[in-house]
């Protein structure tokens, strides 16, 4: 395969990544439905929501693995279900995804998951593929973990590795999916620290599904919020905005980690 | 993930003062240097991109591949003006990286002020020292190779032993109740040693009667000995066919399925919650799948006879004029009693054999999805090859025993 990496051109977008309108689902029913946004260049961008609202599978809508019943995604001003398969393919070699639980190949050694891209898709020479790789792997503080297999590994660990895959092709958006789920608190600040580092050092735009409040307080700059009710955005912004300041009860009372008034605890009354 | 940075020095800016990527010209990396006594100068132009990796200095050659320049006995300090730098970025960070350890070493002052910040940034993620290379283990010579496979086999064997043993003795727990196993699991796996593989086992004995039949009368035609047909594929299916056969169809169907079920078990640490439980793996897992088939294998090689007689039959009646009567009064003279417990014998032996080595080779298979498949087909080839060899051993002790 060639290095696609500048196989398309990006006219100079307003924003990175801009979902207008989607609607979808599994089904005839929509999991969601008028999902608008804009993601901002170099901006660390929050879909959050309640489990089972929907975040994960917005993501896979934006990253090309699901598509939508209605509306576009836009990333710059390319609509990417507008493009014919085998351009959706090179598109996705500008971005970079970590699976929820990270997704390893298991057969395959920490080092190698993080060189396969670079193997499939560039025309480089082993060494440099092997120094790149070696970099990588330092970026995200397992510059000794190349030869072990992902079994063999902590799931913080495998987390970094995951994202040092996802940076194998040095990505202009990062998607992670729940990044920081099953980490323990001083690992998942880590992590967090780690994504903001590279944001801040390469520019990199970050989308990220998450309901780790102290993820999305410490490093999202804006945000969407899914209702599983409605089925729709209820809100935009920041986290900390939100918690702060939301219109919406629901937004509110779940980024304060209080209980929606409108909730009723079993037993029937209200407290 | 590459950017441009304009020819300002690239001071504290953040994501927001960046250009986004937006060209798709991509300039040729390049490097100059500018000695000033101990001093060196490092211009860096062009785009420094994933692209160019290969060409860049210190990337993808030698660690010591900095330059002539660097050789310099005098050299101090190394500086940098990135003025001119177009694009950047993973590649710009591995030569960044492995010059700031080559200096390190050397004790020359790696003076990073004018490398972007962001990409200080990044480099004080990284490491000082060298990076250690991966642990890509030593490979044993022949010697402590041949040793190392002894030893692993010999404690193999003594698992496999034990295995065997505690089925043996447990299988006596199972028959008065007393087994820590479920009795719905049990009629599972019996259920699928038997009647869900009676079509598989018909079909391929019926197919080995008749081929048997039309290979024999190749031979007996010539003879006059049409006859005969009938001892052979009675002797034949009866002593050896249904029972090998019938043991190999198992060994592909089930033998692997029951490695490759409890190999994804240990994938997904089912069998540490057993333990942690103290349930027994061996008595939960393994002990009805081995009594299910060590039990159901005799009565599938009966079917497997019987049905395997009738390929022949067919083919003999229909296509080579033996008469029905004939033929059967043939059968009832070749095929002995003796025979059938000869074969009922070897039987149960093949059922354990494929029972244990699908179970003891998904017991001891890793963690991963790959080795849930490597588990199966490792199960598969044991269980034939066993089969084969244990068969072996039953002729050799059958000849002896005028069997």
């Amino acid at each position: 395969m060639l290095w696609t990496f500048d196989a398309m051109e990006i006219d100079q977008p307003a924003s990175t990544l801009r979902a207008c309108g989607l609607a979808f689902g599994y089904g005839a029913e929509p999991v969601q439905h008028d999902v608008s946004f804009d993601v901002k260049k170099g901006s660390i961008f929050a879909i959050m929501g309640e489990s089972g609202c929907g975040k994960s599978t917005l993501l896979k809508a934006l990253i090309g693995l699901l598509r939508p019943s209605a509306g576009t995604v836009h990333f710059g001003a390319q609509d990417y279900w507008s493009l014919n398969e085998a351009q959706r393919e090179g598109f996705g070699r500008r971005i970079g995804v970590l699976f929820q639980g990270s997704a390893l190949w298991s057969s395959m050694t920490v080092a190698e998951n993080v060189a396969l891209p670079l193997q499939m898709f560039t025309r480089l020479s082993a060494p440099s593929i092997d120094a790149l790789v070696q970099l990588k792997l330092s970026l995200v503080g397992l510059e000794s973990s190349g030869s072990s297999l992902p079994a063999d590994l902590s799931g913080g660990m495998r987390q970094r590795v995951g994202l040092a895959r996802a940076l194998s092709l040095d990505p202009e958006i990062l998607f992670l999916d729940e990044p920081s789920a099953g980490l323990d608190p001083v690992a998942a600040k880590r992590f967090d620290d780690l994504i903001l580092e590279l944001r801040d050092g390469f520019g990199v735009t970050v989308v990220m599904v998450s309901h780790e409040l102290a993820s999305l307080f410490g490093i999202c700059d804006d945000g969407v919020f899914l209702d599983a009710q409605s089925r729709t955005v209820i809100a935009h912004g920041a986290p900390k905005m939100l918690r702060d300041s939301a219109a919406n009860p629901a937004v509110h009372a779940f980024m304060a980690r209080e209980r929606p008034e409108s909730a009723t605890p079993p037993g029937g009354v209200n407290p | 993930m590459g950017r441009r940075y304009g020819t300002v020095q690239s001071e504290g800016e953040g994501p927001a003062r960046l250009d986004p990527i937006v060209s798709n010209q991509s300039d040729a990396p390049g490097l100059a240097t500018r000695v000033d006594g101990g001093d060196t100068r490092l211009t860096l132009s062009g785009d420094w991109t994933l692209p160019h990796a290969d060409s860049l200095p210190n990337v993808g050659a030698a660690p010591a591949g900095s330059g002539a320049w660097f050789d310099r006995q005098d050299l101090t300090a190394i500086l940098f003006d990135t003025g001119g730098l177009g694009r950047w970025d993973t590649s710009l960070l591995v030569y960044l990286a492995r010059l700031r350890r080559d200096s390190a070493l050397r004790s020359i002052r790696f003076e990073d002020a004018g490398i972007p910040s962001a990409a200080r940034r990044l480099l004080a993620l990284l490491p000082d020292g060298a990076a250690p290379p991966a642990a890509l283990g030593r490979r044993p010579g022949l010697v402590e190779r041949v040793g190392l496979n002894a030893l692993s086999t010999w404690r193999e064997g003594i698992a496999v032993t034990t295995l065997l043993g505690r089925q043996v003795l447990q299988a006596g727990a199972a028959i008065v109740g007393r087994a820590q196993m479920r009795r719905i699991d049990f009629v599972a796996c019996v259920y699928d040693a038997g009647i869900a593989a009676l079509p598989m086992v018909a079909l391929v004995n019926v197919l080995v009667g008749g081929i048997l039949a039309f290979v024999g009368a190749i031979e007996l035609r010539r003879f006059g000995a049409d006859i005969y047909i009938a001892n052979l594929v009675g002797i034949a299916q009866v002593r050896e066919m249904a029972v090998v056969m019938t043991a190999i169809v198992m060994a592909g169907r089930t033998g692997g399925a029951y490695a490759a079920e409890i190999a994804s078990m240990q994938g997904s640490n089912e069998l540490d919650a057993l333990r942690v439980l103290g349930i027994p793996v061996q008595d939960y897992l393994v002990l009805p799948r081995v009594l299910a088939l060590t039990l159901m294998m005799p009565l599938l090689y009966l079917y497997a006879s019987f049905v395997g007689i009738l390929g022949g039959f067919a083919v003999a009646v229909s296509m080579l004029d033996i008469s029905p009567e004939l033929f059967i009064a043939q059968i009832r003279d070749a095929v002995t009693m003796s025979q059938i417990a000869f074969g009922l014998t070897k039987s149960v032996a093949f059922g354990a054999l494929v029972a244990i080595a699908g179970c003891r080779i998904g017991l001891k298979a890793g963690r991963s999805a790959a080795d849930v498949g490597h588990a199966a087909t490792h199960a598969v080839v044991v269980g034939i090859v066993g089969i084969i060899m244990v068969d072996a051993v039953f002729a050799v002790c059958a000849n002896a025993l005028d069997l």
